[in-house]
């Protein structure tokens, strides 16, 4: 008997033999790539997208991390905050609440629990403002930037590239990537928008503007 | 498999056609006559599509090398289409090495029985779903609930879908046809325990569906998915969402499993720089959708732990064989070509039969399904069911062009149904938008000379009344309101009636019965 699969491919086979291919001729990539743009820039321009999705956006130095966190989660009333097991302690070390590190053998459903969690990212694109989180230690499993209704994220701007070539490629294929351009939002009934049904409806975006 | 006769250069065989939601019970023009009547649904897909080809309009401009970005997509797809075989194998191996299992499905049926399968050895009686056109298309939910088993679509508007006992309307936007009283009504009935105070703000129904949602999602052992790209080098997938609801059921299930259909491969993960581009901004007009996820086989401590894949043929191949049909494969279901289409914007999507309305709709329909006039098919309609305008070639991300593809469906519809050019006359007389004066009207100067010139100059002989298109390609007036107008008014109400009325006495459509023959 032949299985699906063979008959599948040779249908496939088929079908190009039936009507075969033009000329493969190469894919023309003469889009914009390889971009760069100066720090100032390229944190006005993120920091506009952002703002256009109503994220959050809280630009500050690398020293003020803590308290910069501390401030939006006391706004948020956020106390009891999630943090992937590799994220850096002394980002919550200002935060008068319940810090709770995340593991895999917690169950994702009393993440609900959380008020909000903190986390890093690995990528951010400024032209859409999109931020990739790809799984990293101070990222951690996707569930726990998931469930929680307050989403602080911490992004270096060296890490910010102007536009999505340019933010693909900096990506690792095999990890489990969530990009993510604002909190979540449906127009599903008659074209208005709501933010937030099922991720996080608040999204606030820390951005270290030297590191 | 037939064998093949050695010695003899044979032709390889035609693939069988697909099954499942592929075919309305009426032809176009009277199903179309009764959405017609149905002035919420017109007011709603007016204001609807007007509000999402202005933000795309605004999004697409603000990208400088936007054409070249089409062209890109464009060539990456017809690409994709010459190397399927290898693709899907590489797809096949990255995905199997990082822990997957990849499952084929010669059509609906058997991908219906794969997932069914899958869901019953875990044990569970439920499932989520992420929105998906391809379980969409081969009817999966009807089948899981004639085994018992329960799927709860999680998107809103398929929830407000489902609840309601609906069909989806647009491919994006599948509840564009309800408003928010309506919505309101359908949540109060239909979800235990929902406040009954609720009113009809969008926020608070949004907020009463994630409370509904977010219980399934905690419980629910087992996911299914639809993909919007599949990377066959590193045997990633992706889904593009917006609420968060994808991101649930990809994230915390057990069991994951995502139904591709075949044409969804893309060869490399740089790809994916073309077509986050592309899809977005022609889909919803934004720069960027909320959430995209992208996965790659099972990943230890995040996710579901175990993922199946299932590859979907369904027709594709039968599509894939025409030279036709494999450009309309190139669709990434954006949906731009919908909300530009002025018959569209007058049916809705229901007039069409199909998973897929619109004018995507009216080619891959016929491609992946069949159409057969001599057994009064209702998809040999759908080719007819276009003005010819060329807004949604100028509209789509990667270049379809749908009003050729349309003209070379209707001579192929033509030829094999044996109808002379007078009969086409008529018949394209009885149609919606078929009249000559209306055509005229409707065109638009350059989408007519490039329909008229024809697909590789291969339309010379056009019967009438399209052989008076040439005299007026100076005509003046604007396109989309003399259509309206004429749609809207007693000559065109009466044309529709006629049309309706002519295709009611043709009888009942018999199902072809093609798809049969590779069982
Ligand atoms: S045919 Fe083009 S415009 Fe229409 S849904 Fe497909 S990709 Fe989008």
């Amino acid at each position: 008997m032949t299985t699906a699969r063979e008959t599948v491919l040779g249908r496939v086979r088929d079908a190009l033999a039936l009507a075969p291919a033009a000329d493969g001729a190469p894919v023309p990539r003469a889009y914009r790539t390889g971009r760069t743009l100066p720090d100032e820039e390229r944190l006005a321009l993120f920091t506009d997208r952002l703002a256009d999705y109503k994220a959050r956006v809280h630009p500050c130095t690398a020293d003020r991390t803590a308290e910069v966190i501390a401030e939006v989660l006391r706004e948020q009333g956020a106390e009891r905050i999630g943090v992937p097991a590799g994220l850096d302690p002394r980002w919550l070390s200002a935060h008068d609440g319940e810090v709770r590190q995340d593991s895999a053998d917690i169950p994702a459903p009393s993440l609900d629990a959380l008020d909000g969690v903190v986390t890093a990212s690995a990528v951010s694109c400024a032209e859409t403002g999109t931020i990739f989180l790809d799984g990293s230690p101070d990222q951690g499993r996707r569930a726990l930037s998931l469930v929680p209704d307050l989403h602080v994220c911490v992004v270096d701007l060296s890490t910010v590239e102007v536009g999505v070539p340019e933010a693909v490629a900096r990506l690792v294929p095999e990890r489990p990537t969530t990009l993510i351009s604002g909190p979540s939002a449906t127009s599903d009934i008659e074209l208005e928008r709501v933010e937030g049904v099922h991720g996080p409806r608040t999204l606030a975006v820390v951005i270290r503007t030297d590191a | 498999m037939s064998a093949t006769f050695l010695g003899m250069p044979a032709t390889p065989p035609r693939s069988p056609y697909g099954t499942g939601n592929l075919r309305g019970d009426r032809k176009f023009p009277a199903a179309a006559h009764d959405e017609l009547r149905n002035e919420q649904l017109r007011g709603n897909l007016g204001r609807a599509t007007r509000t999402i080809r202005a933000k795309r309009l605004t999004v697409t401009g603000e990208l400088p090398d936007w054409e070249e970005l089409r062209d890109a997509g464009s060539a990456i797809k017809t690409d994709t289409m010459n190397r399927l075989p290898e693709l899907l194998e590489e797809l096949e191996r990255n995905v199997t090495a990082r822990g997957g299992t990849v499952h084929w499905a010669r059509d609906g049926v058997e991908a219906n029985e794969i997932v069914a399968r899958l869901i019953k050895e875990t044990g569970s009686e439920e499932v989520i779903k992420v929105k998906s056109m391809a379980t969409q298309e081969i009817g999966l939910n009807e089948h899981l609930e004639s085994l018992g088993i329960t799927a709860h679509e999680t998107d809103l508007a398929e929830l407000i879908v489902q609840l309601a006992h609906d069909k989806p309307s647009h491919i994006l936007v599948p509840a564009i046809h309800r408003n928010r009283d309506e919505i309101r009504q359908i949540f109060l009935k239909e979800i235990p325990g929902v406040d009954p105070s609720l009113d009809n703000v969008p926020a608070h129904l949004a907020a009463a569906a994630r409370v509904y949602l977010r219980e399934k999602f905690m419980t629910t052992e087992v996911a299914v998915s639809g993909a919007n790209f599949g990377i066959a080098e590193t045997g990633t997938l992706s889904v593009v969402e917006s609420e968060g609801n994808g991101r649930m059921c990809l994230t915390l299930p057990d069991t994951l499993i995502t139904v591709m259909g075949i044409e969804k491969v893309l060869p490399r993960y740089q790809d994916l720089e073309v077509f986050l581009q592309l899809l977005p901004r022609s889909s919803t007009g934004e720069r960027m959708n909320p959430y995209t996820s992208m996965w790659t086989g099972v990943t230890p401590g995040d996710g579901p732990q175990t993922f199946h894949l299932v590859l979907l043929d369904n027709g594709r191949t039968a599509a894939l064989a025409d030279r036709i049909g494999r450009e309309a494969l190139n669709c990434i279901r954006c949906s731009a070509c919908l909300n530009v289409c002025p018959v569209y914007e007058r049916t809705g999507g229901h007039a069409y039969g199909s998973t897929y309305p619109g004018p995507i709709g009216a080619v891959l329909t016929p491609q992946l399904a069949g159409m057969d006039a001599a057994r009064d098919d209702p998809n040999s309609s759908l080719p007819y069911a276009s003005s010819l305008c060329g807004a949604c070639f100028d509209a789509c991300p990667v270049k379809i062009d749908i009003p050729s593809l349309l003209v070379e469906l209707r001579h192929q519809h033509t030829e094999r149904s044996g109808t002379t050019a007078e009969k086409l006359a008529m018949k394209a007389a009885a149609g919606v938008m078929s009249r000559p004066k209306v055509y005229t009207a409707a065109q638009k100067a350059s989408g007519l000379g490039r329909v008229l010139a024809g697909r590789d100059g291969k339309f010379s002989h056009l019967p009438p009344p399209f052989s008076g298109w040439s005299e007026s390609r100076d005509t003046p007036a604007p396109p989309e309101q003399t259509f309206r107008a004429w749609l809207a008014s007693a000559e065109g109400a009466a044309t529709m009636r006629a049309a309706a009325d002519e295709h009611t006495r043709g009888g009942q459509p018999t199902r072809d019965q093609q798809q049969e023959e590779d069982k």
